[in-house]
């Protein structure tokens, strides 16, 4: 993804004139992402570097990093597996989903598994409704999932 | 693709004609087709567009901001997905045509974490855009005269984040906190730049008025509700999905088109809308009468209405971003009366009380979220009296003072 820069200033370094952008602040979210995604999660040192490099306090990337739900300060499994538990789904059995990663996993949801490959989690909605129940697998969304395709989903991220 | 049916945004167009279009028609004749065609945003706030750009184009600025809220959270919602998947070039053509007529050269499509998955198809469709060089115009000497790209930011599961203010904030790089209105976000948006926040379904509607008019647009739909609305329907029926319906379309006929048999009850406008029982099945699709941001969830008869308040309200609960009290507060307190209420626990006096808790908290909240969190445990309470049972004796319940 090539960024644009939404605001442009022009400063003066070493007697030239050159276009920076100044929307340092506001590429924090992005950065943050790219650092979930790599480690699973966002360290104590990162968040003193990451503020460093945009000459904030680490206390606002802090604030940041607590406030999304898909931003962790502790580390996730390699695997994030998200049940959705709006209405819709509910009506369509997603607990029953729910209970049926907790029992191949052998951990509740909201917890980690020890070999940190997979993190198990309930959401909000996740746009799947009409194809109840539905859940987030790292960055897909799959429909109809009937408990007995759980074990298969975790074999097949196994492989990955 | 599959060939999809619909008066507005499902009726076809050829790609990039509207913005051509645009761009021989006059800015401010541009600015005058969306303020005719009446347009509101789709994103269930229903703000009229024209006026939203109309006021953003007249402040006095450098540089203004054209941004796409596809935070699509709304519980029950998914018409966004579906736009942004099947029609991304409309979307953006849209967006596109907004920033000529604002005076914007960037955009950002501010799209929900949850939707990452999508962004491959949505970098290929820009990557073409830039390639073609179909959102810029040259003039006679070879000049740029106008250029508009667009940037993908990606959200990290916040549903706060739909409001506008929020999503500013979410993009500035804070939390996404609401701000206080005003300043407007037309006249001090995105790093204090004008900037408008449009709904995705609200932009893929544009390219179409522009090209067929104001006058057609107009055609469809009610008086005061003009063109078309996609809804997302869910929930206890034979055939869920995204359906294009003009606005003043029934409750009865939705039902009916998606298979619905034996309904007792229809939630309109997801956790933040209201819960219509059948008696009122008559009612409209429209600005005027169940506004809603697309999602409609249909629940049979041997669905259990407080278990979808107490759904709704833990949900609100999780969200909630804390930073005013009604919402912070109230919210947990309403839950808990849902909890005591399924448990037969909760007495006549403490219900009044908690309505008028949630009477409180409509007004004084900060922000949408805080606003709408208590309508569907409203409405379940008030319009499904037959679901609950309502404790003789005063149980353990808070006390409300004043």
């Amino acid at each position: 993804m090539k960024p644009v820069c939404a605001a442009e200033k022009i400063i003066e370094k070493n007697g030239r004139k050159i276009v920076v952008c100044d929307d340092t602040r506001s590429r924090l979210l992005p950065i943050l992402q790219d650092r979930q995604d790599r480690r699973g999660y966002i360290s104590d040192k990162d968040m003193q570097n990451i503020a460093d490099l945009l000459g904030i306090h680490p206390v606002e990337v802090y604030s940041v990093v607590t406030f999304y739900s898909f931003l962790s300060t502790e580390k996730k499994g390699k695997h994030v597996i998200r049940v959705s538990n709006c209405i819709s789904n509910v009506m369509k059995g997603s607990e029953k989903v729910v209970r049926a990663f907790e029992k191949a996993l052998k951990i509740k949801a909201g917890e980690t598994t020890g070999d940190r490959q997979f993190t198990l989690e309930r959401t909000g909605c996740i746009g799947m409704c009409d194809k109840a129940p539905a859940i987030m697998v790292d960055t897909e969304l799959v429909g109809n999932v009937k408990p007995g395709m759980v074990k298969k989903i975790i074999g097949d991220l196994r492989k990955r | 693709m599959p060939r999809r049916q619909g008066p507005v945004i499902f009726s076809g167009i050829e790609r990039y004609a509207a913005f051509k279009k645009a761009l021989e028609m006059d800015r401010s004749a541009v600015l005058g087709e969306v303020k005719d065609s009446n347009i509101r945003g789709r994103g269930g706030a229903g703000f009229p567009v024209g006026l939203k750009w109309g006021l953003a184009a007249s402040v006095q600025a450098e540089k203004r901001f054209v941004v796409c809220n596809a935070d699509e959270g709304e519980p029950g919602t998914f018409k966004d997905k579906l736009l942004l998947t099947e029609y991304p070039a409309l979307v953006f053509e849209g967006m596109a045509i907004a920033g000529f007529a604002i005076g914007a050269n960037k955009g950002f499509l501010y799209l929900r974490g949850e939707y990452r998955g999508l962004i491959p198809v949505l970098e290929k469709e820009l990557s073409e855009i830039r390639k073609e060089g179909a959102f810029s115009k040259k003039d006679i000497t070879g000049k740029k005269a106008f250029d508009f790209d667009i940037e993908i930011r990606l959200g990290s599961g916040a549903y706060v984040c739909g409001e506008e203010t929020a999503l500013i904030e979410s993009l500035e790089g804070n939390r996404g906190e609401p701000r206080n209105r005003p300043p407007f976000p037309v006249n001090t948006g995105f790093l204090g730049y004008p900037t408008i926040v449009n709904n995705v379904e609200t932009f893929a509607a544009v390219p179409h008025i522009i090209l067929k008019g104001a006058g057609w647009f107009k055609s469809i739909g009610t008086e005061i509700s003009s063109g078309s609305k996609l809804i997302s329907v869910s929930g206890d029926c034979e055939k869920p999905g995204v359906y294009e319906v003009p606005f003043g379309i029934t409750l009865r006929e939705i039902l009916k088109m998606t298979g619905a048999g034996d309904t007792k009850a229809v939630q309109v406008g997801g956790a933040s809308g209201t819960c219509v029982p059948k008696r009122e099945f008559s009612r409209k699709i429209a600005f005027e009468d169940l506004s809603t941001g697309g999602s409609v969830i249909i629940f049979s008869r041997k669905r259990n209405m407080l278990e979808a308040a107490e759904n709704f309200l833990r949900f609100f609960e999780e969200e909630s971003c804390g930073q005013c009290t009604p919402c912070r507060e109230g919210v947990p307190v309403l839950l808990e009366g849902v909890e005591k209420l399924r448990k037969g626990e909760c007495s006549g006096k403490y219900l009044d009380d908690l309505l008028s808790l949630a009477e409180t908290m409509q007004c004084a909240s900060k922000c949408g979220l805080g606003q709408s969190a208590p309508n569907a445990f409203v409405s379940i309470v008030e319009k499904f009296k037959n679901e609950y049972k309502l404790s003789k004796k005063r149980g353990k319940e808070r006390v409300f003072n004043g």
